[in-house]
């Protein structure tokens, strides 16, 4: 990769990044300290944390990209590549591990035809194994969104996952 | 209240010890007498920041009050504290830190860069590691050597953070940063880009503390062999100023002997056609920026002048403060301003065709080596300077050719480009610049001569120092910057309107050149750099001539090629521009 690409902002949606510049110029105090809490709001806007956009983020806020680089790769919660509509988390802390997480895991990654982290064809679903979550006695447990989902079995994983590809995904 | 003041008592395996609050655990084993092995830990006293990121675990020790295994370089003695350096427990916590470590690291110490300078070598011999019970997955990184100067290598790295605490802290160039998590973590770049794509220097001050080899200069030493080699080349060697007072201590000298004889005979074994000094390059620098320091002042020029001998210093300007491009001396550095005249003048009156000279230069320093590829130092499509090799990588020539370096007899420097003032001498050290360019714009501005010498006020090891010198009725504010986290705190306050100066030097590195990349490894001894800045001022007490409009070749050059200083021909072979660089 080159310098270049990482300098070139084109590919981002003006509105946005007006609507980002307008966040930054409206810190108060120190700028490092605002750092997660910006490129939170950017990942709001845009969906993901591209490398163009970090540099973005580390040049308005005058602070190395290798430092806003390491923020964001530090972080499970940011991501630098595009995210499905659905992000889907199985927890793989002991408790879940023990009672079967990485069955669910591989059965959720069958249905969506994806692997860990990128997202789907369709762009609805990312799925990723995350450390505990403190939900051990739902053991093992899923997260799709904001959505819990306590003992999950593999041959849940079907049913679940077909309501999110209707759309219907707030229905019980 | 103070803390400092307050003395509270531990135990060192049962010795009673009074010591200040805030003493760490591994300093007061010192006061015991007990060396604890550290790794990851570096402490640059008054030249740098710490880094106490307590990573390593390599400098455990047991807390006999708690039990606990506690990491010595960053833990605070307490009141009545019992420390066990030597038990069971802490002897085996130290060896299991540094076997997993050295479960995940290329153990290709043979064919290393670093054999025999490594610490993390060292140490598995100190604490007697003879089987790594460990196995496990190893780190599968690809290999950085985009860049002419600096190679990195993370499957070396051991995220000890010492070259992130001084790209960022020391620097605050902030290339390297630690990325990515768990196994996975690394001190990377921003994106994983190649170190040619970042805003690196090429300072080398992360090379010159990292424990391993995953930070190394890229070696020019196969290009040099070949040159030297090959019988239809005219192969020209300069040696800078602090390479002298550094390279014995790769041959068993002490920090700060005078090696310059023996470094000249070397060169001439190692088949160089001529030898010529670079402090006649740092004589002529004086003087063409005394001339452009006098006209500047003269003409309400861009004040304060800033010197550019230092490269990491020039890539740090051109990539933080753009709009600060006109403050910089126009004057290339002394290695180029050889370079440039070997391949005119000294081609011309040695009748050597300049297409046929290689111009190699022994330097303390590994941004000289992206100097060398800079596009505005070469005159008609040849770079001044093709080579350039550290002080480090010299000493490996030497002992590669079988050259018993302690037994060669004193050596000249070639004349022409060889003589030498006290004044150039002292531009290996910080403050040494500015102190030879006063002693020569003392005498252009006031036309006296200059009684004392000495411009005591300009030395030391302060990060920033200011005086003002009497030249007749002007006083010249003077600054002076080492280690760039310094020089930015400088050019911030001029922007702000808060600084006022006529003239300022700028090092990248602490101390100086002395303390530059390319030197033998100072493994955090200080004290090492403080006796290579002494010895260049030994030179320079001694030196018949000490100012650098005396020295006899400068005149000449001048009478015979260049005219007379800020002449249109010394200003198309010794002056340069810069240019603005996106910071990444």
């Amino acid at each position: 990769m080159k310098k270049q690409d990482v300098l070139d902002t084109s590919n981002l949606d003006e509105q946005k990044l007006a609507e980002l510049d307008h966040r930054i110029e409206s810190i108060e105090g120190n700028v490092e300290e605002a750092l997660i809490d910006i490129l939170h709001q950017a990942q709001n806007l845009f969906g993901y944390l591209p490398y163009n956009l970090q540099r973005y983020v580390a040049k308005k806020l005058g602070l190395p990209s290798a430092k806003v680089n390491g923020v964001v790769t530090f972080y499970s919660l940011f991501s630098e590549r595009p995210r499905g509509k659905y992000t889907v988390s199985v927890c793989m802390g002991t408790a879940c591990f023990v009672k079967g997480a990485d069955k669910v895991l591989n059965r959720i990654l069958g249905l969506t035809g994806t692997e860990k982290n990128v997202m789907s064809e369709d762009g609805l679903f990312t799925v990723q194994d995350v450390r505990c979550i403190g939900a051990c006695g739902l053991a093992p447990v899923v997260t799709i969104n904001d959505k819990v989902y306590g003992n999950v079995k593999p041959s849940d994983v079907d049913d679940i996952i077909r309501r999110y590809k209707k759309g219907d995904e707030y229905a019980d | 209240m103070k803390l400092i003041d307050k003395k509270i008592t531990c135990y060192v395996n049962d010795i009673e010890l009074e010591v200040e609050q805030g003493t760490t655990v591994l300093d007061a084993g010192k006061k015991a007498g007990v060396d604890i092995p550290t790794l990851c830990h570096l402490d640059l006293h008054e030249l740098g920041p710490v880094n106490q990121s307590a990573n390593c675990r390599v400098c455990v020790v047991e807390d006999d009050n708690s039990g606990n295994l506690i990491p010595s370089c960053s833990q605070y003695v307490y009141d009545g504290m019992r420390i066990q350096t030597d038990s069971m427990n802490a002897v085996m916590g130290r060896r299991t830190s540094l076997e997993l470590l050295l479960s995940n690291h290329p153990r290709d110490c043979l064919t290393c860069v670093k054999n025999r300078n490594c610490e993390l070598q060292t140490l598995a011999d100190d604490l007697n590691i003879r089987e790594i019970h460990y196995k496990g997955e190893k780190m599968d990184h690809p290999v950085d050597d985009s860049s002419r100067a600096i190679i990195k290598d993370p499957n070396k790295c051991i995220m000890c953070r010492r070259c992130i605490t001084m790209c960022n802290d020391m620097q605050t160039v902030g290339v390297l940063s630690p990325l990515d998590r768990g196994f996975d973590v690394v001190a990377g770049t921003a994106f994983h880009l190649d170190l040619d794509q970042t805003s690196c220097t090429y300072c080398g001050q992360c090379v010159s503390v990292c424990p391993t080899a995953a930070l190394a200069e890229r070696s020019a030493t196969p290009n040099v062999w070949k040159a030297l080699n090959n019988p239809d080349k005219h192969v020209v060697v300069q040696v800078a100023p602090a390479v002298r007072v550094a390279i014995g201590e790769s041959f068993g000298y002490n920090p700060g002997d005078i090696s310059t004889g023996k470094l000249v005979s070397a060169l001439r074994r190692l088949g160089f056609d001529t030898v010529f000094d670079t402090i006649f390059g740092a004589d002529l620098t004086v003087v063409e920026e005394a001339k452009e320091l006098v006209d500047r002042i003269e003409s309400d020029g861009p004040l304060p002048m800033l010197t550019s001998c230092c490269p990491a210093w020039v890539q740090f300007i051109e990539q933080q403060f753009p709009d600060l491009l006109d403050v910089p001396s126009s004057c290339k550095s002394p290695q180029s301003m050889v370079g440039a005249l070997s391949k005119s003048y000294y081609a011309e009156t040695a009748g050597v065709d300049p297409e046929d000279i290689i111009m190699v230069s022994i330097m303390p320093c590994v941004a000289k080596k992206s100097e060398a590829d800079r596009e505005e130092l070469s005159e008609a499509g040849l770079a001044n300077v093709d080579y350039v090799v550290t002080t480090r990588e010299l000493a490996r020539m030497i002992k590669e050719a079988a050259i018993d370096f302690r037994t060669l007899a004193e050596g000249a420097f070639d004349s022409l480009l060889g003589e030498s003032t006290g004044a150039g001498t002292i531009f290996g050290t910080t403050g040494g610049v500015i102190e030879a360019s006063t002693r020569t714009a003392y005498e252009m501005i006031t036309g006296k001569e200059l009684g004392t010498l000495e411009f005591r006020q300009l030395r030391g090891i302060e990060g920033v120092r200011e005086a003002t010198i009497e030249t007749g009725d002007r006083k010249l504010r003077v600054g002076i910057a080492h280690e760039l986290g310094n020089a930015r705190q400088l050019l911030e306050a001029i922007q702000r309107g808060d600084a006022h100066f006529d003239a300022i030097e700028i090092m990248a590195c602490p101390g100086g050149c002395i303390g530059g990349g390319g030197q033998p490894y100072h493994h955090g001894d200080i004290s090492r750099l403080e006796r290579r800045a002494a010895a260049l001022y030994h030179i320079d007490d001694i030196s018949e001539r000490r100012k650098a409009h005396d020295n006899p070749l400068v005149k000449k050059v001048y009478e015979d090629y260049l005219e007379s200083p800020g002449s249109l021909k010394a200003k198309q072979l010794l002056h340069t521009s810069y240019s603005a660089k996106e910071r990444i």
